[in-house]
């Protein structure tokens, strides 16, 4: 199994950090060898950073791997933005040397350099990869009786060019992983479709993501789901507080828990709602923390 | 508005590897669009409207793509339709063209070393789940916040976020 550090990025750790808790309480249950990633900043933010200058992006990114490279450890993701950002920073960095050594000439002012000798991982296909939903199934305490709405988002499978494996189309493994906690992953129309808030259009244009937010909630709540499970914070964002949003703008009433899997899995290996902070999201669900409490 | 270097905008992007002049129309990049469902991007367009030039731009639906990348994976010929409007975005951004919600990320990114730093409210949701009010990141290692903004200032991120 891979020595992993663990890279928190922005929203986890300074919006949602229910989110570093879980991970933190399930990667220790799992025994996995973690450290954390210290000194880290934004990944950096890959949609809207990105959009700006190119070469500022890679070179925080490429700080970013450099710190993990030095304590010889694969970077663990929680979010897909970051893995976004990061995987396929590591990506080009690694396949064109030319960009690789103008990447250095910004690192070596700070006495750092990039090699690209690791690899930048997201914790659903670690967990996937490395510890298989049939180990996590073994260790599930709590299995959970509810009806998940899979939310894949989008950075986590594309650009496929330079990921490890899995279709973008028609991916299962994330469905697999959930189902290892006893869950059920419903089919839903559209389930591969955007939250809506990447390549900055939330912080830009709200309205716009918010249509595209309100168009994948009424997909979901048509398949009568008990949670949304997401694997990336910026989604998670999205879908929650995107609900008490639309709510007040269109008059719509959703109210569906959104559950980042390291907090589903927490629920499974026994902690509670306020250990996971899934009581800390915009959108508390009385009727789903009973059930879940009632488990 | 229009680029102040009024040279071919094709010839700007040369090197995102992303040969917008291979398209033939087929609209699968549009139908592929989530945003376009719901907004007035039409990929197809843009790209149509990138090889005819610059009023591109200054188009509001070069930042409605959310960069989802479904159109650049299913295009048929391989184009590299988001790598193609990074590079525009990031074109109209050296011409100044920036929502001013945008240039705050950068400016927040430029101060704090995150895009979304911590505020007070957090630090206290954190003390309540047993974790350190800052995060080990940057927000705890100020050496490394000072290596982030040298970076910044090496790729001269400052002057590209400041107003112009």
């Amino acid at each position: 199994m891979a020595n992993l550090s663990l890279f928190l990025g922005c929203v986890i750790p300074n919006r949602y950090p229910g989110i570093e808790k879980s991970t933190r309480l399930c990667l220790e249950k799992l025994g996995v060898d973690f450290v954390d990633l210290e000194g880290a900043s934004c990944c950096p933010a890959p949609g809207v950073l990105r959009s700006f200058d190119k070469a500022t992006w890679l070179a925080l990114a490429g700080r970013n791997i450099a710190l993990s490279e030095e304590l010889d450890r694969d970077l663990l993701t929680i979010c897909n933005g970051c893995y976004g950002s990061l995987a396929d920073a590591n990506y080009e960095i690694k396949e064109d040397e030319q960009l690789k050594k103008d990447v250095n000439s910004h690192l070596e002012k700070i006495g750092r350099s990039i090699k690209g000798d690791h690899e930048v991982r997201h914790i659903t296909e670690f967990l996937h990869r490395d510890i298989g939903p049939e180990k996590i199934r073994d260790i599930v305490i709590n299995p959970l009786e509810l009806r998940v709405a899979v939310h894949y988002g989008c950075h986590l499978l594309k650009p496929s060019k330079g990921r490890v494996g899995s279709s973008f189309e028609r991916p299962v493994f994330f469905d697999g992983l959930v189902e290892a906690t006893g869950a059920k992953s419903v089919d839903y129309p559209d389930k591969m479709e955007c939250c809506g808030a990447g390549g900055g259009v939330r912080s830009a244009l709200p309205d716009e993501a918010l249509a595209l937010t309100g168009h994948k909630l009424s997909m979901i709540e048509s398949a009568e789901v008990d949670c949304i499970v997401n694997a990336c914070p910026f989604c998670h964002m999205q879908l929650d507080v995107g609900q008490v949003d639309l709510n007040e703008k269109t008059g719509t009433s959703h109210n569906i828990p959104v559950l980042h899997y390291t907090q589903l899995l927490g629920l499974a290996l026994g902690f509670s709602v306020e250990e996971l902070g899934i009581d800390l999201n915009a959108v508390v669900n009385t009727d789903f923390l009973m059930k879940v409490l009632s488990e | 508005m229009s680029l102040r270097n009024e040279s071919n905008l094709i010839t700007l992007m040369e090197g995102t590897g992303s040969d917008i002049l291979k398209c033939m129309h087929c609209g699968v990049c549009s139908g592929s669009c989530p945003s376009g469902r719901h907004t007035s991007l039409n990929v197809r367009r843009l790209l149509k409207k990138a090889r005819n030039d610059t009023g591109v731009l200054s188009d509001d639906s070069l930042w409605m793509c959310t960069t989802c990348y479904n159109c650049q994976e299913r295009c048929p010929r391989g184009i590299g339709i988001v790598d193609a409007i990074f590079e525009m975005r990031a074109l109209a951004v050296r011409e100044g063209i920036i929502y001013p919600e945008h240039r705050k990320v950068g400016e927040l990114l430029l101060e704090h070393g995150h895009a979304v730093p911590i505020d007070e409210e957090n630090m206290a949701k954190r003390e309540a789940l047993g974790l350190a009010p800052l995060p080990p990141t940057v927000h705890s290692f100020p050496e490394g916040l000072e290596e982030v903004k040298k970076l910044m200032a090496s790729c001269r991120f400052d002057e590209l976020m400041s107003e112009k």
